[in-house]
């Protein structure tokens, strides 16, 4: 390929900002990795969940989570036919352990995985007085553990539940969708434990990731989206009574 | 000079302001991280730090490579959307090192309860079981292989 | 617990020390408005409370950050607020809100006004104090009437800016309550209003309060008119106040969205004693019939005192009560509006009741310190009856 010198110079500049992304925008263990390329979501598919809780406990070995809190958890849903409005939920310790039978009488029973939702407009990281949670060019929200205040305004902003403040590191945590396995092309502790395929990790950027046929053909809704925080979690077959 | 005598004293105030400014912003200059604002505004090295953080699940893929035997009998099973590690627990430290470090077998009598014990909640078509009912304590795999199990429990499939 | 809460949310992430905070700056912005009621728009009568009223909101703005340092989790990360504020959040901003209010408005609106003092304690004093004194002057001698008239012309226009910074002050912090979208307890646009009402409502029932418990200590008599008139306006403000948080109340009641049934519960049983009961009945609907029998009804002098008082100290109450159940209410429901928590306030702990208590006293031994450097009392300065004939 010969390039006249006008493409040359249009180039230049180009050049330089990939030249600077390369030498900054390699994350360690990842060089072939571009934030630009990709996109991320998830997708959450109600009618083949189980409950069985293998993301749950997926998630506390992959990135150590402290007793008692959560970055991803099940919820049961119980919703009888005169209180749709009304459900009743229960998730005994996150659904790590699974769930006891249940009661049969009346109405629809579902388990909801639930997680950080990833929000393009996040509440948390519009928060954050100093820019230690944050939505990074490739569309994770993650937190800056060496420059996180602890003031927990984050998790008074998140509309899900999904954060929580570290009882060690004295910050907020939450899910990171496993930034250190995305970016060297695997994918999440809980997509890759989940017995039924229940949860998907989705590149929308990816032309070919299989997430473009199933939005196509399925009616996907995202919780709370009265409240337009522009989630990239979405779920198949979300039940109405779901918050 | 003379008409600035009865405000000598507001200056020498707005000197002070003036000199705690220039501190700050010298202090904010020489303290802000270097990376700070890079992509956002937010420290990029923190991006480098989350990355690098080290993996316990290895990847279905690298079981594969190795195992190519038990990946084959399992395509061709029910479970086939299964991957390893959801049975097998976490095994980065093998893949890295099969030599050293060796996985140890899950136990089945509180594996494969994990799914298939009945649950309301469940979907209506995953095959669930009372298993005290369906299987009088005896462990499943005495009839079923749990690489590739059969959905009737005459024998061991 | 009770119900369903999403695991996460069973731990109350802000305690008593975030309720003392907005209490503080509360304080601080009451006083600061009533002390520029005379500045600005003359009212004579309060003359008696306006340096104590400066000094007062000084000593309050100086502990107000405290509470939320004790609570952070990295305490000695907090200056990368002011190096590296996020634009978009409102509590970065709101570092640089209090930093311009203290500052640019209290410091230098008292500096003004005490520069003759300054200057003449400097000259007569010795040691440390006559240290810390030429050190104020900031080596300027110059009280001449013509220095002092700038003075006054340049305070007017400082307490002039000082009012709508006290407002945002306030208003602000109603703000990044009121701007969490998550939580509709406190998502309301009323709510950098109700703040703003009721920050001045608390503030001039401490000073009200502040000036009489003063006058006892040195055995000086009350200036009736002036207690009459700071009294009225507290009354006033007191009813705006009211109000709109019945207003806040009904409007809830009456659009009944997808998380009042939620929220009516907590108020009926988590929130009966300190929302019904403290806030509503003792601490706003005592003191607003208290004063306005003394409206409508002239009582000795002595009534009056003890009125006054009693209905302050209500108020001051009623509004920390008012602090909590937005703080602490905000909360004690699931985000799921399926389930409800609770709180308990830890004692000796980094985040409990005796850091609260100790931080609820500090500002009036800070206001001890700075009234023996800065006398407030004007009749008992040499210099008074020269610095006013200027006027």
């Amino acid at each position: 390929m010969i390039l006249n010198r006008r493409q040359i110079l249009l180039l230049l500049p180009a050049a330089a900002v990939a030249w600077d992304s390369v030498l900054a925008d390699n994350p360690e263990g990842s060089p072939n990795y571009k934030m630009s390329e990709h996109w991320w979501g998830m997708l959450i598919d109600i009618t083949k969940c189980i409950g069985c809780g293998s993301c749950v406990r997926a998630c506390e070995m992959e990135n150590d989570v402290p007793e008692g809190y959560f970055r991803t958890w099940v919820e049961r849903y119980h919703v009888s036919d005169w209180h749709i409005e009304n459900p009743e939920v229960d998730s005994p310790n996150g659904g790590m352990d699974g769930f006891p039978p249940g009661k049969a009488e009346g109405g629809k029973n579902f388990f909801v995985p639930k997680m950080c939702n990833h929000c393009v407009d996040s509440p948390c990281s519009q928060v954050c007085p100093v820019g230690a949670t944050f939505h990074t060019p490739d569309g994770v929200v993650l937190v800056d553990y060496d420059y996180c205040l602890g003031c927990r305004y984050c998790i008074q902003a998140c509309p899900y539940g999904c954060r929580f403040f570290h009882p060690k590191k004295h910050t907020a945590d939450k899910c990171t969708l496993c930034y250190h396995r995305i970016t060297k092309g695997l994918t999440t502790a809980c997509c890759e434990a989940c017995p039924t395929g229940a949860r998907q990790l989705a590149d929308l950027k990816n032309p070919n990731d299989p997430i473009h046929a199933f939005l196509k053909t399925h009616s996907v809704q995202v919780l709370k989206p009265h409240l337009a925080t522009g989630s990239k979690l979405f779920y198949n077959s979300l039940d109405g009574s779901v918050r | 000079m003379g008409e600035f005598k009865d405000i000598a004293h507001l200056i020498r105030l707005a000197g002070v302001f003036l000199l705690g400014l220039i501190f700050f912003l010298v202090f904010r200059s020489v303290t802000i991280p270097k990376s700070f604002g890079r992509y956002g505004p937010f420290r990029g090295a923190a991006l480098v730090e989350l990355s690098s953080r080290p993996l316990s699940f290895a990847g279905h893929a690298a079981c594969e490579n190795c195992h190519p035997d038990v990946a084959a009998l399992k395509a061709n099973g029910v479970h086939k959307s299964l991957n390893c590690e959801s049975c097998h627990g976490p095994l980065a430290k093998h893949a890295d090192d099969p030599g050293n470090v060796k996985p140890v077998l899950p136990d089945v009598a509180q594996l494969c309860i994990r799914c298939h014990s009945e649950n309301i909640a469940k979907p209506a078509g995953f095959p669930q079981v009372n298993a005290k009912e369906h299987s009088g304590g005896q462990a499943c795999n005495t009839c079923h292989q749990p690489h590739s199990p059969g959905f009737d429990a005459g024998g061991k499939k | 617990m009770e119900g369903f809460m999403y695991p996460n949310e069973v731990e109350l992430q802000w305690g008593i020390l975030i309720v003392l905070y907005p209490f503080l700056t509360g304080l601080v912005a009451g006083a600061f408005i009533l002390a520029s009621l005379e500045r600005v728009f003359r009212v004579e009568e309060v003359k008696p409370t306006y340096r104590l009223s400066l000094l007062t909101a000084l000593a309050f703005l100086i502990v107000a950050p405290l509470p939320l340092q004790l609570h952070l989790g990295h305490p000695e990360r907090s200056l990368e607020m002011y190096l590296t504020p996020h634009r978009s959040s409102a509590m970065a901003m709101f570092g640089f809100v209090y930093l311009w209010y203290l500052m640019a408005v209290l410091v230098v609106e008292i500096w003004l006004d005490y520069r003759r003092d300054i200057v003449r304690l400097a000259e007569s004093s010795r040691g440390v104090k006559g240290l810390l004194y030429r050190a104020l002057t900031l080596g300027s001698y110059n009280i001449s009437p013509a220095a002092l008239r700038i003075d006054d012309r340049v305070g007017w226009i400082i307490t002039l800016i000082g009012i709508p910074s006290a407002f945002l002050l306030h208003g602000y912090v109603g703000f990044i309550f009121g701007s969490v979208k998550a939580n509709p307890w406190w998502s309301t646009p009323l709510m950098p209003v109700v703040f703003l009402f009721s920050a001045m409502v608390s503030g001039i029932a401490l000073v009200l309060l502040m000036y009489m418990v003063t006058s006892a200590m040195r055995r000086v008599a009350v200036d009736m008119r002036c207690l009459d008139t700071i009294a009225k306006y507290l009354f006033y403000t007191f009813v705006i106040d009211f109000a709109l948080e019945m207003l806040d109340l009904i409007h809830r009641i009456y659009e009944s969205d997808e998380s009042f049934r939620s929220l009516d519960f907590m108020v009926h049983t988590r929130l009966f004693y300190s929302q019904i009961l403290i806030q509503i009945f003792l601490g706003t609907l005592a003191p607003l019939a208290l004063l306005s029998l003394t409206q409508m009804i002239t009582f000795p002098a002595a009534a009056r005192r003890r009125i006054y008082a009693i209905a302050s100290v209500l108020t001051l109450v009623g509004i920390f009560a008012m602090r909590w159940n937005v703080v602490i209410g905000g909360q004690l429901f699931s985000k799921s509006f399926l389930g409800y928590t609770t709180y308990k306030v830890g004692f000796v702990t980094r985040e409990g009741l005796l850091p609260a208590v100790a931080l609820m006293i500090l500002p009036f031994a800070i206001l001890y310190v700075l009234i023996k450097i800065l006398p407030p009392w004007q009749e008992e300065s040499p210099f008074v009856a020269e610095a006013h004939g200027d006027d």
